[in-house]
């Protein structure tokens, strides 16, 4: 079976209102994303805001960083880390987080959405 | 070959990972039953789930783990009957599933004694998350609790009681002593006082007789005839071997309970095995995780046709009470003629120690450890191992001078072969080859590789020992790294920094390290920046370097809402400022608390309201009190000699001026102070890290003294000062401490590793033996002079201010997921998961 899904590109904000080596939340409906602009490796990463560990909205006020070369972002509540990647619990205890993709027009950052 | 497992707890889980990880897929058909709703998890560290853990935090495995592995797990379904005759077991739902080889791991449960009454409501036991659920659902309209048995699981139920916030909390001992298994009386008689302290009262030499009340308990009665009245009781007065479906199967079992077993773990049906708490060895049940795991092994090396048997277990222990560690090891009684002892007991501290030697001296037999167990691991080591003692035996116990020298020292002379985590057996040789042949270099790694200290957890400063010891024999210098990107300690990344004048992170990263920083190195070296430089700590470039808390200068709560804390230097302030407080915080709904810093903390704020409060708190004449920042944070005071009749000077002057020149003074971990007005010590200022106390003649400075987890009292520097003297001798102990100390540790810590203690510290300070005083208290003058409150240049900068909106696309929208409850006239943060 092949399965195709389409991606829908939503406009979330500038390059300039998301932080160098920081992160934002952004809104699109009820559904809230982190995104990240790891300007130190010239990489936009777009993930769940929500920790799987106790469930808090804040992945996107996480510190970002690096293990080895695998870029994750640690939360602010209890330093667990993810892949920002893959989204892998990179502690190997949590379950994984949602990733998006991301793709920047001009000084327009986008995030792809499955359409559903 | 098809394998059923019944029981899916500790023990059985680890007989499927061990399984699963020998054989190939294809090999056994595995099936599980569990009685429990949910997959296997950590009864060991049961407790911690009053402590925060979640069901899943203690889970060992996923119900994911098993699909992934091809074992068919079936949970909530026990196993009813075991068919010998066609081999088949046959759970509570009607399953009917063949075997070839069956493990019996149906564990143990509380035994609960004949005593009219338990079905009552308030009557629980200890033992599955769901007896702590319907505890902790319990336990709000509870005040008085008592425990039934004074062992090992009756003293941590008793501790969880009291962290469950009942009231008064009793333990009832039949016996004329507790853990009369472990220790010997006058280890138990100095464990009771320890336990007192705590507020646990403690009942020997009494029998239940009934358990009384209506639905409920009200309270018990004794065969003495004497009451009590308690609204909760926890029954655990030891435990059974679940044996029910072994015996019902015709399998023999032993005479008090238990399923008997041979040295391969096979029952008296040679396809049938028992592992765990429900196999009987030797006339012995083994309660402990440690032994199960080893059962395991046994079994599948059985099946597998190893060679491996079962000889018995050490049934050394350590409880985990917080603060008041018990353990026991080897034969904790032994005696007679062919045995020394030596005992140490200090009532006032309330530590007892005893150790069996062997009549020559040389061997020891064994020990009991109460109040004080730091050395458990090594003397566990030593007598398993059969190490030989040192003449002065008894040094062992009085501990010897040179601090951490010793430990090292103990961990080369084990044998390769020695067990080190018992819970999975791993020994002294395989974590040494994991740091050599595997490159691990940190406790993480090892855990990882080897799985030693995943269990218990008891062996990890151990384990840390070793790798040290294993990477100094291959010739590497242990340095006291930060993390993967930075090859240096905090001191001298300092020094480099300052001697180059970095003054971003991103500078420093590129210059001094490796790689793209992580949430170790990030703060660490934004505080080096910002003690070095005393600049806004949100600077473009290291804003997003800052812990967390810094990067929003406030600490986060529960929930994803900030707290507010506005400085009140030593707890001085005006009706007016209160007014102002109290009228802020009603209008951004916050919730108000007096904290132990003598100030108020307003608790909810949601993040886009933190600018609004705090440009109304400027306006007022307030400033940040850097309650998130690792910086100063109080300067309590007693109210001194302006009012109280025995002050000797005006201590709240003092005080206030301590606090103006320090605040938001940057270091490597927080600092607090505090100044009495007389030795009465009403600001408590010997558990700071530098206290004042007011002398006839001027002032005592105390230095390095800590609450927190492991309090300690504060060591006398200098007595006698002047006002400024004592201030330039702070200015210099703070800036030799910003410099030398490694990240988060607090200035107690940093004395404790300081080589000549307090005598370097005060020849540093006070006699300024590396001639540093002078540019010390320049530097100190100059980041006095630079302060600012960071949050008046926050919310008077547009870029920064814009960090503060949760959606960055709807920066007027509050994030709707955030919760509050109602509590007494205030709110609270929801209960998270
Ligand atoms: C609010 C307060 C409790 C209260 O309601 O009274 C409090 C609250 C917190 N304390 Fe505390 N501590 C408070 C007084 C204390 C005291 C008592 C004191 O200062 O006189 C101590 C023991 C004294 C000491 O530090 O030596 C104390 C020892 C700790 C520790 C353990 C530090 C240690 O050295 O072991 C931590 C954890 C840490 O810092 O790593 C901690 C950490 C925390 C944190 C920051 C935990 C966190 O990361 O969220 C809490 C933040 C609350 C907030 O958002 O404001 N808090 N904390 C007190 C604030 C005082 C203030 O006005 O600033
Ligand atoms: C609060 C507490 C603290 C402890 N602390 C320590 C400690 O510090 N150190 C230590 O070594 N040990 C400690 N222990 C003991 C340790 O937890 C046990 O030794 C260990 O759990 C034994 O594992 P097991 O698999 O044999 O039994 P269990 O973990 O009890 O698992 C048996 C499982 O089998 C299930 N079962 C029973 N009958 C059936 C059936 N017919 N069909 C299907 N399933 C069935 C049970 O419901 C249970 O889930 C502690 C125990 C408790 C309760
Ligand atoms: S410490 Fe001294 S001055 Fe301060 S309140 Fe106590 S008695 Fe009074
Ligand atoms: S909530 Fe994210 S780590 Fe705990």
């Amino acid at each position: 079976m092949i399965v195709t899904t389409t991606i829908n590109w939503l406009f979330a904000c500038h390059v300039s209102d998301v932080p160098e080596n920081g992160g934002v939340c952004v809104k699109f409906e009820n559904e809230q994303v982190a995104l990240f602009h790891f300007t130190r490796r010239n990489e936009w990463f777009a993930t769940q805001n929500e920790c799987p560990h106790r469930r808090q909205m804040v992945l996107s006020r996480g510190m970002i960083g690096a293990q080895g070369e695998e870029p994750k972002v640690a939360c602010p509540f209890h330093k667990k880390t993810f892949s920002l990647k893959t989204g892998e619990c990179l502690n190997g205890d949590e379950c994984a987080i949602k990733t998006f993709p991301v793709k920047l027009v001009g000084e327009k950052v986008f995030i792809g959405m499955e359409a559903g | 070959m098809r394998i059923v497992i019944i029981g899916n707890g500790m023990v059985g889980y680890k007989f499927c990972e061990k399984l699963v990880s020998r054989t190939h897929p294809a090999q056994f058909q595995i099936t599980v039953f569990g009685e429990e709703v949910r997959p296997a998890y950590d009864r060991v560290h049961l407790s911690e789930f009053f402590n925060g853990k979640s069901a899943d935090d203690l889970s060992l495995a996923p119900s994911s783990w098993y699909a992934d592995n091809n074992i068919t797990l079936y949970l909530s379904d026990p196993v009813h009957r075991i068919d010998r005759h066609s081999k088949t077991v046959i759970s509570h739902f009607g399953l009917v599933v063949p075997y070839d080889f069956l493990i019996i791991a149906t564990g143990s449960a509380a035994f609960v004694p004949a005593i009219s009454g338990v079905e009552k409501q308030g009557v629980f036991l200890y033992r599955t998350i769901e007896d702590l659920q319907m505890m902790r659902d319990w336990a709000p309209q509870a005040r008085t609790g008592a425990v039934i048995g004074g062992g090992l699981l009756g003293l941590e139920a008793a501790k969880a009681l009291i962290d469950l916030g009942v009231l008064e909390t009793h333990v009832i001992e039949f016996a004329p002593r507790l853990m009369p298994r472990q220790i010997d009386s006058n280890g138990s008689s100095v464990l009771e006082t320890r336990l007192r302290q705590l507020g646990i009262s403690i009942h020997t030499n009494k029998g239940t007789e009934a358990i009384e009340g209506g639905q409920a308990i009200s309270g018990l009665r004794f065969s003495d005839g004497s009451r009590l009245s308690v609204d909760m009781l926890v029954i655990s007065a030891g435990i059974r071997p679940r044996d029910e479906l072994a015996g019902a199967a015709g399998i023999k079992t032993g005479t008090r309970g238990g399923i008997v077993v041979n040295k391969h773990m096979q029952t008296s049906d040679p396809e049938i095995y028992a592992i765990g708490e429900c196999a009987l060895f030797d006339e012995m049940i083994y309660g402990l995780v440690a032994p199960g795991y080893d059962m395991a092994e046994v079994a599948i090396s059985h099946i597998l046709q190893g060679e491996k048997i079962f000889t018995g277990f050490d049934m050394s222990t350590k409880l985990k009470l917080i603060g008041n560690d018990v353990a026991s090891f080897g034969d904790p009684f032994a005696s007679g003629e062919n045995v020394r002892t030596i005992v140490m007991e200090d009532s006032l501290q309330g530590i007892y120690k005893r150790l069996n030697i062997s009549a020559d001296g040389k061997t020891l037999l064994g020990g009991i450890l109460v109040g004080e167990a730091g050395s458990y691991n090594m003397l566990l080591q030593t007598c398993k191992n059969k190490l030989v003692l040192p003449p002065d035996a008894g040094e062992l116990i009085f501990g010897s001078r040179v601090a951490g020298g010793d430990q090292g020292a103990g961990v080369t002379a084990l044998p390769e072969d020695a067990v080190i985590c018992s819970c999975e057996g791993i020994t002294k040789a395989q974590i040494c080859s994991s740091v050599t042949g595997n490159g691990c270099e940190t406790v993480e790694a090892i855990r990882k590789c080897t799985k030693a200290g995943t269990g218990c957890g008891g062996c990890i400063p151990m384990i840390k020992d070793l790798m040290v010891h294993a990477m100094h024999a291959e010739g590497k210098y242990i340095r006291n790294i930060l993390c993967e990107h930075f090859q240096y300690s905090r001191q001298e990344l300092y020094d480099l920094v300052k001697i180059h004048s970095y003054k971003t992170y991103d500078e420093v990263l590129d210059n001094l390290g490796t790689g793209h920083g992580c949430e170790a190195c990030k703060p660490a070296v934004a505080s080096v920046l910002a003690s070095l430089w005393g600049e806004m700590i949100l600077k473009k470039g290291n804003d997003t370097a800052q812990d967390s808390n810094d990067r929003f200068l406030a600490n986060i709560q529960k929930g994803g809402t900030y707290s507010v804390v506005p400085r009140i230097p030593g707890g001085e302030i005006t009706p007016d400022k209160l007014i102002v407080i109290g009228s802020i915080a009603k209008k951004y709904n916050l919730y108000t608390k007096i904290t132990g810093g003598q100030r108020i903390d307003m608790f909810g704020a949601h993040l886009s309201d933190l600018p609004l409060i705090w440009e109304e708190l400027i306006e007022a004449g307030f400033e940040s009190g850097h309650a998130y920042g690792k910086a100063l944070r109080t300067v309590k005071s007693c109210v001194g000699s302006t009012w109280c009749r025995f002050g000797l000077h005006d201590s709240v002057s003092y005080a206030i001026r301590v606090e103006e020149r320090y605040r938001g003074l940057r270091a490597p971990h927080k600092i607090k102070s505090a100044v009495s007005g007389c030795v009465r010590e009403c600001a408590e200022a010997q558990s700071k890290d530098f206290g004042i106390i007011a002398t006839e003649k001027g002032w005592n400075l105390y230095v390095c003294g800590n609450g927190g987890s492991k309090p300690q009292h504060a060591k006398l520097l200098a007595s006698d000062l002047d006002s400024d003297t004592c201030i330039r001798y702070i200015d210099r102990f703070l800036m030799f401490y910003i410099r030398t100390a490694d990240p988060l540790t607090r200035t107690a810590t940093w004395l404790n590793k300081m080589d000549g203690g307090i005598d370097y510290l005060r020849n540093v300070v006070v006699n300024d033996s590396l001639g540093m005083a002078q540019q010390w208290e320049a530097e100190m003058q100059s980041l006095v002079d630079s302060y600012e409150c960071e949050w008046k240049v926050a919310v008077e900068n547009p870029e920064v201010r814009k960090r503060f909106n949760h959606f960055i696309n709807a920066p007027e929208e509050k994030d709707p997921t955030v919760q509050f409850t109602a509590l007494r006239e205030q709110k609270r943060a929801a209960e998270w998961k």
